[in-house]
């Protein structure tokens, strides 16, 4: 039986349990007329339900874990070539065959005898494999409901049971986001560390130029990997966009947070936050073909040198992309400086204006500054924009006129395409991932501080 | 303001020295207020125009492309060409086995008929002067079309002998002719088409023969690198469709299970704290490092097939996460403590209060927050490049394990085709179907906010 098929029946077992337990559990309430049960029958039903389904899933688990590899070891037993003269790379390339044959997929060249007997013996271990799990399965499932069914009696706290798993469970979900932290940074260190084997961290660091060449060059041929033209490149995307952004964004919020009337400022906020919500794809689409020529075309007229392709295109139209980001979190922020500070301000005979710059935005600075921040870790981390508009060209260069290329884009080139990722032109991708990981977390780290900071200030 | 200002001046007969000062700068004050006011106009007024002149750019770019030229042509499915045996019946001793091995052979042997000629012969009659150009008569219908012949004559052998009037895709370099996205005036080496195809496509179109018809192609096709006008987003659509799913049944139940215990069960100590930044931290990390994730752990380590939609489901799914987790924890907080002591205080288990009467109030805010999460994870393009997805598959996959594409995929991949003039329309028709799909999603969660709105 397939996995899918067990996991089928697993459900149906446990709507089973349920309905046996609930049932059960009516029965011993009338047979003991003078006792109150402890919970309610469904509570009853839940812990039959999981007696039965829970410890077979734990079976079923545990045997995916293991079941490979003892299968392979056993398969490899069998084998008339001695298994232990070979080195671990052949016996992985070599189970991998006999993997093949067994599953019906072809194989290079033809099948010698013994391979066609142990792909035979493969394909019996893995059947009786199966049979076997479904069997203990069986069994397992059947004694849980049968031990929980028994035990059932007007003084059983079912509902307390019930609940421990519940609440196991929740448990066990909000792990999920830290085990996901931890697999982004474990995976990464582990590739970075191998990538630092080949080429030492220095030179990856300090080095300025990037010319990774190709994994089929050979090994003696490294490429130079430079971080240094690429965190440029990063940075000067990243810094037009911010002056896109910034002086656009902190005037709307400014606007729709003082001056707007209602009406204004209830189609304009949500028509504004559509640009976040916008795919990336789109936006580097728009760059491509429609910013980027008129950025080029207008360079020509007033006699600039602009490519279609340049940090300028891309920190444009991600200025764009950016804009409600700033002006949505400053919206908040200003709109939660206190209305006595403003109060007090116009008492004094200060004009609107006058009271916006001198007492709300200081009031509200730190707030700003974190959403910046915020806006900014958005911008370094952006990828679809920088692919499709920003030439890629990792040369060092300080004019916006020309193409350059970004940390995200090499990653992409670097590791599409390709799915051999022991060579140092894939694992760098995860060096420059790490990098990435690392500014962005400082950034958001930073910028949650300082909102945080400003929330309790005036809450 | 200028009452304040002025009440004053009018109180006082004899203005002193400070209160002149600032009656001589009145004016340039509140000429500065104005400016600022106006600022802050025009960057509302620039931000709404950015936004119109997206929407317009892609809308006017993309909506041609949902029509394409079709060429209507009385098809006759000659059986001197067709010369198929019949197609085989499963015999009673016959083996499931056996009978698909005839199956298949019977449609390898249909995979050799020319049914090329049946289009070259039906364009004959249209274009008198055809016998000599046939090169060109060959390019006239997109070379998807005669798979298109084979697979009514595989569904429905009884055709052959027949003759049907269907409308073909023509080719796309003619679709652009038509279309003007070429300059027609450029010479004859610069040009697409070869002069006398000009000469018949100008003819065909004056005489109503090939006109301009609603697309099915575009929506039922899976990508085709071969015949690029019948190239749709089919697969990429398919593709899609199995990763929201799988975001749908992990991200939201898990993140909705977390936030339940964050907010309600959690102590408050460190660990909490730290779950809790970790959370926000996580929403906040480039979505190209879950990539990252997806290719080194999912596909590296637990050897989960590249390119399949279920494996960019998980990655999207731990990208969503915190999103879910967020809104859920939220809405969760919004809804007044005296909801739970009113159950706890009736004897409810704390587990009842949450599960019986928070949640359930819960349920609105909940769907809001999966809702949007769902459509960021709809749009995500880079992560799904690094686990493989931006190969090139020419099918429809029926199951999350096998390759696929995704919509912003397929719109990557369509604007870097080398026959520009053609695919920019079509990537903006793409990019059309994309935005109509998450303004739908954003404007279900917007409804269901509206409508299930409580102020406590």
């Amino acid at each position: 039986m397939s996995n899918l098929s067990l996991i089928v029946v697993l459900l149906i077992l446990l709507a089973l349990g349920y309905q046996l337990g609930m049932t059960r559990s009516r029965k011993v309430a009338t047979v003991n007329p003078d006792l109150r049960m402890h919970s309610r029958p469904h509570h009853y039903g839940m812990m039959v339900g999981l007696w039965a389904v829970l410890p077979a899933f734990f079976i079923l688990l545990l045997w995916l874990w293991l079941a490979p590899a003892v299968i392979n070891s056993m398969m490899l037993a069998q084998l008339p070539v001695d298994v232990a003269t070979l080195t671990a790379d052949e016996v992985r390339v070599m189970s991998q065959r006999i993997g093949n044959l067994a599953g019906n997929f072809g194989v290079v060249a033809d099948a010698e005898a013994w391979e066609l007997a142990a792909a035979e013996h493969l394909r019996q271990l893995k059947t009786n494999s199966a049979l076997v799990l479904t069997a203990l399965m069986a069994v397992i499932a059947a004694a849980g409901m049968l031990y929980s069914l028994l035990r059932i009696t007007p003084r059983l706290k079912a509902r307390h049971q019930v609940e421990r798993v519940v609440k196991a469970l929740l448990v066990l979900c909000s792990t999920v986001a830290i085990l996901t932290t931890i697999g982004i940074v474990l995976s990464m260190v582990g590739e970075t560390m191998k990538f630092f084997s080949y080429i030492p961290p220095t030179e990856f660091f300090f080095g300025t130029t990037w010319n990774p060449r190709f994994s089929t060059v050979g090994v003696g041929e490294q490429g130079s990997f430079g971080l240094v033209p690429l965190l440029a490149g990063t940075a000067m995307i990243a810094g037009i966009a911010m002056l896109v952004a910034i002086p656009l964004g902190l005037m709307v919020a400014i606007y729709l947070a003082e001056y707007a009337p209602m009406k204004l400022r209830n189609t304009a906020k949500p028509v504004i936050e559509v640009l976040a919500g916008i795919p990336t794809i789109v936006y580097g689409f728009f760059a491509l073909v429609t910013v980027g020529p008129f950025l080029r075309d207008l360079g020509a007229a007033i006699g600039l040198d602009i490519n279609a392709t340049s940090a300028l295109t891309a920190g444009v139209v991600m200025g764009i992309m950016i804009i409600p980001f700033i002006s949505s979190l400053s919206d908040d922020i200003i709109t939660q400086v206190p209305k006595s500070m403003r109060d007090g301000s116009l008492g004094l005979g200060a004009t609107k204006s006058e009271t916006i710059l001198k007492v709300v935005l200081p009031a509200a600075l730190p707030g700003i500054v974190g959403a910046v921040l915020l806006a900014a870790s958005r911008a370094i981390g952006e990828t679809m924009i920088v692919v499709l508009a920003a030439g890629n060209s990792p040369a060092l260069t300080a004019n916006p006129f020309e193409a350059v290329s970004t940390v995200t884009v090499t990653i992409v080139n670097q590791l599409t395409g390709d799915n051999d990722f022991s060579s140092p032109q894939s694992l760098v991708a995860f060096a420059l991932g790490l990098t990435l990981f690392v500014i962005t977390l400082l950034l958001n780290v930073m910028a949650l501080v300082i909102v945080r900071k400003y929330r309790e200030q005036y809450e | 303001m200028t009452i304040i200002a002025e009440n004053p001046i009018k109180a006082v007969a004899a203005p002193s020295q400070v209160q002149q000062k600032v009656i001589a700068s009145l004016a340039k004050r509140h000429r500065t207020e104005n400016l600022f006011r106006r600022l802050g106009l025009t960057a509302v007024l620039i931000s709404l125009g950015l936004v119109a002149v997206l929407f317009i750019n892609i809308f006017s770019k993309g909506l041609p492309a949902f029509w394409q030229s079709a060429i209507t042509l009385e098809i006759y499915f000659d059986p001197a060409i067709i010369k198929i045996p019949p197609m085989p019946q499963q015999r009673v001793d016959e083996s499931d086995n056996d009978f698909r091995q005839r199956h298949i052979e019977w449609q390898t042997e249909i995979g050799f008929v020319n049914f090329n000629r049946l289009i070259t012969d039906s364009l004959q009659k249209v274009l008198p002067d055809a016998g000599k150009h046939r090169r060109d008569l060959a390019r006239v219908v997109t070379s998807g079309e005669r798979f298109a012949l084979r697979d009514m004559v595989v569904a429905d052998p009884s055709i052959i002998g027949q003759t049907r009037t269907l409308h073909l895709l023509t080719d796309a370099n003619i679709d652009v002719w038509l279309k003007g996205n070429i300059d027609r005036s450029l010479p004859d080496a610069q040009q697409q088409l070869s002069p006398k195809m000009r000469e018949w496509v100008d003819k065909l179109a004056a005489d109503g023969v090939i006109q301009n018809r609603f697309s099915l192609a575009l929506f039922m096709n899976p990508d085709s690198r071969s015949s690029l006008a019948s190239a749709g987003l089919a697969g990429a659509f398919m593709g899609s469709f199995y990763m929201m799913l799988v975001v749908i049944l992990l991200a939201v139940p898990m993140g909705v299970a977390a936030a339940i215990y964050l907010e309600e069960f959690a102590p408050r100590n460190r660990i909490t704290d730290l779950v809790e930044v970790n959370i926000n931290n996580l929403a906040a990390v480039p979505s190209i490092v879950f990539g990252l994730l997806g290719a080194s752990v999912l596909i590296g380590w637990f050897n989960l097939p590249m390119s399949a939609p279920i494996v960019g489901g998980l990655v999207l799914s731990l990208m969503t996460l915190p999103t879910v987790i967020i809104a859920t924890r939220s809405t969760l907080k919004a809804i007044p403590p005296s909801i739970r002591q009113a159950a706890l205080g009736l004897g409810a288990s704390k587990m009842q209060a949450i599960f019986h009467h928070v949640l359930p109030l819960a349920i609105p805010g909940i769907l809001t927050g999966a809702i949007l999460g769902v459509a960021q994870a709809l749009g995500e393009t880079a992560p799904l490049l690094l686990i493989g997805m931006k190969s090139f598959v020419a099918s429809i996959p029926a199951s999350p394990f096998e390759q696929a594409s995704a919509l912003p995929v397929q719109i990557y991949l369509w604007q870097g085709n080398e026959l520009r003039n053609f695919f920019e329309a079509r990537t903006s028709a793409a990019i059309i179907v994309l935005l109509l799909m998450m303004i739908s999603l954003n404007g279900l969660a917007i409804w269901l906010r509206k409508k299930y709105e409580k102020r406590w």
